[in-house]
């Protein structure tokens, strides 16, 4: 079995690797059509404008949450597990954007049989604008 | 003369509260549907292994493929309530306006091709307080995911905020 990373490898403070994407219609559009969101304001300049986004349309909050998702697997691997994801959505993913999920590990413990680890994550874009602040659990293997 | 309601809480809500409703059934989940979910969500780059590689997967303690943890197995359903979009039109008095305030999801097991998801919700609670908003009402709702062996995959808790 491979693993990225084990517990004893990761202590509070440590930063989740910064994990970026590049969001327009080619990737909104892809979105929707495996989630099923098609919705005026993620597809059309003049609905997200009435929707009073002056830029016009705007990327969809889940997303970001998938984001935070491909950030934390990424890092963790294939064979850990995501436990816990919470998130709200806050400023609006605007064409062209650069999103990019940060995270740092604020605690870490063994729970429920499980050795845990605790992160605060938020996904930023390049003006450095949190929109989407939330934490994640994940459970990692021990070496022990 | 008509008065304000002191309260954005309907006796509707407290029928309903801790209530589940009905359940939805997911169709039984592909293999490629979990690898376009997979490229959708990484596009431009290539998805994890796990969700597309069955020779891969196999190797690792999942045994086989495994869908991304917020791979939503009900999307595309043939009969729907209402079509998609959004109104342009403002809604207005208190207790109309509303807005998404954000979600926790807790994770199970994972879901692979070949599962069938049941899906039930429930009102769970809420609480109401002065905000900058005005009187706010903040619901707490609960969305249970269970596969076809009654494992747990995801229980979600939804904050909706109404001023």
């Amino acid at each position: 079995m491979t693993y990225n990373v084990h517990f004893e490898d990761v202590n509070v403070g440590d930063s989740l690797p910064a994990w970026s994407r590049t969001t327009d219609f080619m990737s909104w559009n892809r979105y929707a059509a495996v989630n099923d969101e098609f919705v005026y304001i993620h597809m059309d300049d003049e609905a997200g404008r009435a929707a009073l986004n002056e830029q016009g349309a705007f990327g969809m909050g889940n997303l970001r949450y998938a984001y935070i998702v491909n950030a934390l697997h990424d890092w963790i691997g294939d064979e850990a597990e995501i436990r816990e994801i919470g998130c709200q959505f806050r400023a609006i993913n605007q064409k062209n954007d650069t999103l990019t999920v940060v995270g740092t590990v604020t605690d870490k413990k063994i729970e429920d049989g499980e050795h845990r680890i605790y992160l605060d994550v938020n996904v930023v874009n390049q003006l450095g604008d949190a929109t989407c602040p939330g934490h994640a659990v994940v459970a990692l293997p021990a070496r022990t | 003369m008509t008065t304000e309601p002191q309260t954005l809480v309907t006796p509707d809500m407290t029928e309903r509260q801790g209530v589940w409703g009905s359940e939805r059934v997911s169709p039984p989940i592909s293999e490629s549907d979990v690898r376009k979910w997979a490229i959708a969500c990484y596009w431009p780059e290539s998805p994890p292994r796990i969700y597309w590689d069955a020779a891969y997967a196999a190797t690792t303690r999942w045994g086989g493929i495994i869908a991304a943890p917020d791979f939503n197995p009900f999307a595309w359903p043939v009969e729907r309530e209402a079509p998609t979009g959004m109104t342009n039109t403002p809604r207005s008095g208190r207790g109309q306006r509303g807005m998404n305030g954000g979600q926790v999801d807790t994770y199970g097991v994972p879901m692979r091709p070949g599962d069938v998801i049941t899906s039930r919700n429930r009102l769970r609670d809420w609480n109401e307080r002065e905000t900058r908003l005005g009187p706010t009402l903040f619901t707490f709702s609960e969305t249970e995911w269970r596969n076809q062996r009654g494992e747990l995959v995801k229980l979600r808790v939804s904050t909706g905020i109404r001023y």
